[in-house]
This record gives C-alpha cells, structure tokens and sequence, in this order.
C-alpha cells in the first residue's frame, strides 16, 4: 500500500498569482470603458434640487442638456459676475440661442426619433425662476416640448 | 552556464490593480440623469383665446418672490401639504361643490366608463422665485398625481401603475391626465 503512503513533509504548491492581475486588469479596463467621463466641461455651477418622485431618463442619446447657473470658478465670476448664464454644450449662450441650439441638436439625431428629443434643464437650486422661464419659453417656440427638470433622488420620507 | 533569474513576486500586482479598479468604480459614477419630467404646451397663436374652465375647476397655486405659496386665495405655509390638497381636488370624493368636477365619461383606452376629473391645476410662479421652491411644487404635484394613478391602477388592475403593461398604462394615463398649465409668470420683483 504504497502507493497513497502519506507524505508529512508535503505541502500545499504555491498558486500562481500572475495571471490574477490580468483577470483584475479586464475588469480596469472594462469599467474604464464603460464608464462615460463628462462630455463638456460645466463652467456653471448645477447643484440640482432635490425631489422624490423623479424618473430616469432612458434613451440617453435623445437627450440634450440645457444648464443654467452662475458660473463655477472664482476667475469666472470675477469677469462675468454672479449672475446665472446659460451653458449649451461648452459655451455660455444667452437666451436667444436656445432656438438654433435646438435646431442643431435635431439636426444631429435621426429623423425618425427627432421629435421624441428630451430637453434636461440642469438648473442650480438657486437660480430665479426668470431666467428658466425665457428659456422654456425658447423651447416652446423651437417646438422642444419635452422636457426634463433634472433633480437628484431624495428618500421619501 | 547562465545564471537563473530569481522568480519575480507577482502577488502584490494584483493588490495594485485592484487598487487602480476600486479608484474606477469610486469616481467614475455611470450618470443616469433622472428628474420630473413635463411637456410644454405649444406656443399659443394670436387669435386663439384660452378655453373657458369653471372656477372650481381650477386649483390655482401662486408663488411669489419670497417662495410663500398661495393656494386658491389661502397661503400654504408648508409645501409638503400640496401633494394631499391636490389629490382631494382631483378625485374630489365626496362630490363638494367647490372642488372639481368629476365626470364618468367612457374612455376608449380603458374599454369602459371611468371617473375623469376636469381639474385643472395652475400654476404660476414669479421671475424671483426660487428654482428650488418651484421643483419642491412641481414634486409635490407630481407625487399627488402618481397616487391618483397608484390608487386608480391598483383599484382597475390590482397592481401598482409601474408594474401596469403599456396599454394598461396608457389607459390610465388618459383617465389621469397630468394637467398642470402654467401661466406667464408674474413679475412683481422687477428684476430679472
């Protein structure tokens, strides 16, 4: 019975750890793309309020970001004050260019799903209703009636 | 005879990876945008005159520049009241006089006959209104109007209104119209 005769001084082989990084590099670079970084930079400040019965946006690529707030950085507001602006895409805009704004982001999506274009208004919690209202009104006008007040999730209480 | 390499301790490179994943998961937030959602009425035409609603039809909801709301002439100190005043309004229980009507119409979506109010809530804020203040509003109407429906899907289908399918959603969309109208806002603050 030799042949399964136990071996006291045997011990367990070491594994072979090298390939475990790989393994962890897959997932780095899987969540590294996944991942979408900010498409523009914000030059305003969009703390968005907050709200309990919100719903999630789907169909990210049918939606164009409108934000409204004053501008972020010290620099910033020491050339263009406190005031609110709006920003579309990365540049400030005034209200006036809402409409061409729009144009151009129709422009740029299918024909077929045009109409089902869903405008996020990102708007600082403490920005005066003023403002949001010429832009929605801009809306109305370049027929961009879908829109969205984005907010952040709060628990019901 | 060349002299062999001693074996590299691989170990610790996965200890590094993972903590170049965990930085990853932690910054990177893959941003689904959420909110309340509306649609805007189409601009109206020169000649077209607003439809004539009845009085008690209308809830209307002031907010001045200072945020205090005022509800049908009666200041509302505290926000979180609107979402109860709201449903009492729309489904009007107890068929007062002055609050909306509530007619049984047929609805062709819901295949049968089903109360449908004609309340309609207006809502006007002013230029120096708070955005902040406006959205706690906005939240609290359409919270009302989710447990309208909550309450008409679980009643009709004896299931909550997300769990409905499409058609069964639709249906009780049309008996539940989220019929918010905004007016032009006031501008009493003067500044912009």
């Amino acid at each position: 019975m030799s042949r399964f005769r136990k071996d006291a001084k045997k011990s367990v082989p070491e594994l072979n750890m090298g390939s475990m990084s790989d393994i962890i590099f897959m997932f780095l670079f899987f969540f590294m793309v996944i991942t979408t970084m900010r498409e523009s930079t914000l030059f305003v400040k969009t703390n968005v309020p907050p709200a309990t019965a919100v719903q999630k946006l789907d169909k990210k690529s049918l939606v164009a970001n409108i934000n409204i707030g004053s501008p972020n950085t010290p620099e910033l507001r020491k050339k263009l004050g406190q005031e609110p602006r709006i920003q579309l895409n990365d540049q400030f805009a005034e209200v006036s260019d809402i409409v061409e704004f729009v144009e151009t982001e129709k422009q740029s999506r299918d024909e077929a799903e045009r109409n089902m274009m869903t405008w996020s208004l990102k708007v600082d919690r403490d920005v005066r209703m003023g403002i949001v209202t010429d832009v929605k009104q801009e809306l109305r006008k370049a027929s961009a009636f879908k829109v969205n007040y984005s907010t952040s999730k709060q628990a019901k209480r | 005879m060349a002299k062999k390499t001693p074996g590299l301790n691989t170990g610790s490179m996965s200890d590094i990876s993972f903590l170049l994943l965990t930085f990853f998961l932690l910054t990177s937030s893959i941003n689904t945008d959420q909110g309340i959602q509306r649609r805007l009425p189409p601009p109206l035409r020169g000649d077209e005159k607003p439809p004539k609603v009845n009085e008690r039809n209308v809830l209307q909801i002031l907010v001045n520049m200072y945020d205090q709301l005022l509800v049908n002439n009666e200041p509302m100190n505290n926000v979180e009241d609107l979402k109860d005043r709201t449903i009492e309004f729309i489904t009007n229980p107890n068929d007062n006089p002055h609050l909306s009507e509530v007619e049984l119409k047929y609805v062709e979506e819901f295949g049968a006959v089903a109360p449908v109010s004609k309340g309609v809530i207006s809502l006007q804020s002013d230029r120096g209104t708070s955005y902040k203040t406006y959205i706690d509003v906005q939240n609290q109407l359409t919270e009302a109007f989710n447990e309208i429906r909550n309450d008409f899907a679980q009643k009709n289908y004896g299931k909550s209104f997300d769990n409905l399918t499409e058609a069964q959603r639709k249906a009780v969309q049309k008996v539940i119209p989220i019929s918010i109208s905004e007016a032009e806002p006031s501008n009493i603050g003067g500044k912009k």
